[in-house]
């Protein structure tokens, strides 16, 4: 059988997959947000292991809110982009230093 | 009784609430009514518990009326504890407070703030009656300020006028500096016995014994001393003494009845009714006793001195007041305690005589206050000139007066004292004769003898003042006169207070005097042969020789002779220059120095202003770490998480 | 090797590769759908892990719905993207070393010293008939209904923010304002203008004539 442990670890390379594209494609605003889509999935693979081991159903009504939640992000996020790339004609990172101090 | 009791306090209260708020609607005539009408219940009422105390031998009457506020152990309550003092002190304050209500229709009759002034004497009876009426220090501390806030109203009652302003303004900080020192009294009461009631706290007056506070190593006082003391000092603001005299010269820029009802015969009394009240903690330290006879000598002595050059016949009868009152002090020093009241009581008919008689003579004059611009006055009104007569004998102790028997009982109380200082007192007082009856005259004959110094208009409009000042004046010179001849007996020989006054034996003079005391016709045939008697006819006739013979040469001499004291005179020892420079002006420097340094520099420039520059600094630098790049700190973010982990894994 | 394990590391090996496909590849285009295949296999490792409904929703929801929006977005934008590659070789060691460190962090916390199968044995598989819809919507319904409003308000005003920060004013746009029609008053539309029939010529004349003249004199 497949132990608690091996879900886990398939969840912690997912989550650092995604921490690597983070640096990899540090000013492509997009992908950006496709690897924090893949950090929430990692999170609720873990969530969801746990609560197949330990049969609670808690761990994947925690799973369904931050599905709700991540949803939310992902269309404010989008639209948020929409609008910027309207008024720059860019999604390149280094172009927004608006909030340089 | 307690219906009775409240009606004497209630009364006035709502005579000078309707008078306060509805004075407009209900008109001069209906103020003046309701009000008169509010005090004489009161004092119906009051001779009403008088009679039923005195001669219907009701028992003392302490209870509460209403709990203000209960916490724990402490109960501060609403209350009044009735025996005879209290009720010879209601008796005294109503009378008083009718008859100057009674006159002051005739005294204002053509002031603007007529409904203003006729609230504010009523409030001052209701907080005078609530403070002899209280059952605890915090109702007394109560009737204290409010009788105290009532009087800085009436003083500045013009208050157009610059100098009422300034003299209210220092009625009510030297007062606070009296009342600072009466409240920590009361707070020292609370704290070591643990009560404000006046009952509870007598009886557990013995657990005070031996208890001794220590201020600094070395330093200890025994705490009897320390209390007696402290509420001596707010006896001294209330009741003028010296060096806290200096409000009571300058409260006359009130109107006259005030300084009758309030600046004479009653609130300045408080602080006397106060320590008679106390006299058993009193009696518990001597020293504290020596204290209260050596201030009150030298008050009697040294302000009746300045009464010799005040050209302002209000101002003389102030500085006689102050004089008295130090007699009175002496009296509650020497442990007389009956004394004091005794002359407090026949000092308020007095002097709220020679007052409202002033008054009187004011009004004639057409509010001329100068006395050198009198004279020759009694020709034109006769009763005034009588009653002031009569006022004027009693103040001087003329045997078979009021005064003569309150002031002899004082002299001679003050005589069998053995605390220390009883016998600088004596001679004080002794010499306070002479004084008082040089001044009285030279007064008396300013005014009513002499040819008249008035202007032509002013003489050509002189005439009697209205009945409704003048029958105040003949209902105040009977008690000036007679009523020390009945009330000698039953108030100093008969045990009339009872348990209100203890006194120790070994302090007991009244005790020792009573011995000698063959009767009240025997006292005033001895009277004529005393001491005092003759003092005071010395003085009478030196202020004859000199303001009815010599007018023109003798006090011109005597000033050339006399100018360096003359000069300390004029400044009253310089009390208002020196409390000018060093307190008001040392007060104005500290706040100067407190401004410029503590709030200029250190609130504004170091607190303010330099936490502002230092953020700013700390900014400047600080704000170089915020590049504005997304992966920079995603990138911080990341390391974060990284190193709690490894702190996790490794490390914990 | 079981099937249960074989569809284990089959859909997981598949998920994770594609993740890193998802960081790696060129064009966000195939980034969105290499995404839209690791979603996939993970719901199908959620199913392992009897988890059903929750596997359904990640599909419908997610590829269904956010990932067609990603899509979308990419699409419509016309976007460089040769800058936006930029320092991606001289990033790949950093990346590669910090993901490395992680895993290996990450196996050290969750390894099967921890979580192994002889600490939390493998739970029994749930009978036939038993529906995980049912249980998942007992609770939500239930104890989290007060959570679950929220989540769902959430939603909305992420729908209205989303609409109101992507939504454009077009110019020059005719449309019919009936606002404004009903309200308009007459007022707005017709001015009366009230003229005298006719003027007096001579007294007109009169009264032009002389400042003319002063006008004209030099």
């Amino acid at each position: 059988m497949i132990s608690l442990s091996q879900f886990l670890i398939f969840g912690a390379i997912l989550f650092s997959i995604s921490v690597a594209g983070i640096f990899l494609n540090r000013k492509n605003v997009l992908v950006l947000l496709m690897a924090i889509e893949l950090m929430l999935l990692a999170v609720n693979v873990n969530f969801i292991a746990f609560s197949h081991f330990f049969n609670d159903i808690n761990g994947q009504i925690f799973v369904f809110f931050v599905l709700t939640v991540a949803a939310a992000e992902a269309a404010i996020g989008l639209a948020i982009l929409v609008t910027l790339f309207r008024n720059r004609r860019t999604i390149n990172v280094e172009d927004l230093t608006a909030m340089k101090g | 009784m307690k219906l009775v009791y409240l009606g004497v306090i209630l009364g006035p209260l709502f005579g000078g609430i309707l008078a306060g708020l509805f004075g407009r609607q209900l008109g001069r005539t209906g103020a003046h009514t309701v009000t008169i009408l509010g005090v004489a219940i009161a004092f119906a009422l009051s001779l009403y518990s008088f009679y039923a105390h005195v001669w219907g031998g009701l028992p003392t009457f302490n209870e509460a009326v209403y709990t203000w506020a209960a916490s724990d152990t402490f109960h501060f309550d609403i209350g009044f504890m009735i025996d005879h003092l209290t009720v010879l002190m209601m008796v005294v304050v109503t009378a008083v407070s009718l008859m100057v209500h009674i006159y002051s229709i005739g005294y204002m009759q053509d002031d603007p703030g007529y409904q203003r002034f006729f609230s504010y004497i009523s409030l001052f009876t209701f907080s005078m009656l609530i403070l002899v009426m209280a059952n605890n220090l915090l109702q007394l501390f109560f009737g204290w300020e409010a009788v105290g806030l009532v009087s800085y109203l009436l003083i500045g009652f013009w208050y157009k006028k610059e100098t009422a302003i300034f003299a209210n303004l220092k009625a009510f900080i030297v007062n606070r500096i009296g009342d600072f020192g009466f409240l920590l009294g009361i707070a020292a009461i609370l704290m070591y016995t643990n009560t404000l009631d006046y009952a509870t706290f007598f009886d557990r007056l013995p657990t005070l014994t031996g208890v001794t506070v220590e201020y600094w190593p070395g330093a200890e006082w025994s705490l009897p001393t320390v209390i007696a003391m402290l509420l001596f000092i707010g006896a001294m603001g209330k009741s003028a003494q010296v060096p806290l005299h200096v409000w009571l010269p300058d409260s006359m820029e009130g109107p006259t009845p005030i300084s009758a009802l309030i600046h004479a015969a009653t609130m300045v009394t408080a602080g006397i009714f106060m320590v008679a009240r106390f006299s058993p903690l009193f009696e518990m330290s001597d020293a504290a006793l020596s204290f209260i006879m050596v201030i009150g000598a030298i008050t009697a002595l040294f302000m009746g001195l300045v009464g010799f050059v005040q050209t302002d016949i209000k101002r003389v009868i102030a500085y006689s007041t102050l004089s008295q009152l130090g007699y009175m002090t002496v009296a509650l020093g020497a442990s007389a305690y009956s004394a004091a009241i005794f002359h407090l009581m026949t000092h308020a008919f007095f002097k709220a005589l020679l007052f409202l008689a002033a008054g009187s003579v004011i009004i004639a004059m057409h509010h001329e206050q100068d006395m050198r611009k009198m004279g020759g006055l009694w020709k034109y009104m006769p009763i005034t000139f009588v009653t002031f007569l009569v006022g004027s004998l009693a103040l001087i102790g003329f045997p078979g007066t009021s005064g003569f028997f309150s002031k002899e009982s004082i002299i001679m109380a003050v005589n069998g004292s053995s605390l220390p200082g009883a016998s600088f007192a004596y001679w004080s007082l002794l010499l306070s004769v002479f004084i008082t009856a040089f001044y009285t005259f030279r007064m008396f004959f300013l005014v009513f003898f002499g040819e008249g110094r008035m202007d032509a208009h002013t003489r050509s409009h002189l005439q009697e003042s209205p009945k409704v000042v003048t029958i105040p004046l003949i209902l105040l010179a009977i008690p000036a006169l007679l009523i020390g001849l009945f009330a000698i007996k039953p108030l100093l020989y008969s045990g009339f207070f009872g348990q209100s006054i203890s006194v120790l034996p070994g302090h007991d003079v009244l005790a020792a005097m009573q011995a000698h005391y063959h009767g009240a016709m025997a006292m005033i045939l001895h009277g004529f042969v005393s001491l005092e008697f003759w003092l005071a006819m010395a003085g009478v006739g030196l202020a004859a020789v000199m303001y009815l013979a010599l007018p023109k040469t003798l006090p011109a001499l005597f000033a050339r002779v006399l100018a360096v004291p003359k000069r300390i005179l004029d400044g009253a020892y310089g009390f208002d220059d020196f409390n000018n420079v060093v307190f008001a002006g040392g007060a104005r420097l500290l706040g100067r120095g407190l401004w410029r340094v503590g709030d200029v520099r250190v609130i504004d420039g170091w607190l303010v202003n330099g936490t502002a520059n230092f953020i700013g600094f700390t900014a400047q630098h600080w704000r170089r770490i915020q590049t504005g790049y997304l992966y920079h700190y995603a990138f911080v973010m990341i390391l974060g998480l990284i190193g709690l982990m490894t702190w996790i894994v490794f490390l914990r | 090797m079981t099937l249960y394990q074989f569809l284990f590391y089959a859909f997981a090996s598949s998920a994770v590769i594609s993740a890193i496909r998802v960081v790696t590849v060129k064009n966000p285009v195939h980034a969105a759908l290499f995404l839209v295949l690791t979603f996939f296999s993970t719901a199908l490792v959620w199913v392992l892990m009897e988890a059903e409904f929750l596997g359904i929703v990640l599909v419908l929801v997610y590829v269904g719905a956010v990932m067609v929006l990603f899509l979308f977005v990419v699409m419509m934008l016309d976007i460089n993207l040769v800058p936006l590659r930029e320092g991606f070789v001289r990033n790949l060691p950093v990346g590669m070393f910090v993901a490395l460190v992680m895993v290996i962090e990450l196996g050290f916390i969750v390894g099967p010293q921890s979580f192994g199968l002889s600490i939390y044995p493998a739970p029994t598989a749930a009978p036939a008939g038993v529906s995980n819809t049912l249980a998942l919507g007992s609770e939500l319904y239930t104890t989290f209904v007060y959570p679950f409003e929220i989540a769902a308000f959430i939603l909305l005003v992420a729908i209205v923010a989303a609409i109101s920060l992507a939504h454009r004013k077009r110019e020059g746009v005719l449309y019919q304002n009936i606002d404004a029609q009903v309200r308009v008053r007459r007022e707005d539309r017709m001015r009366i203008v009230k003229m005298a029939s006719s003027t007096p010529k001579s007294a007109e004349a009169t009264e032009t004539k002389p400042s003319e003249n002063r006008r004209n004199t030099p």
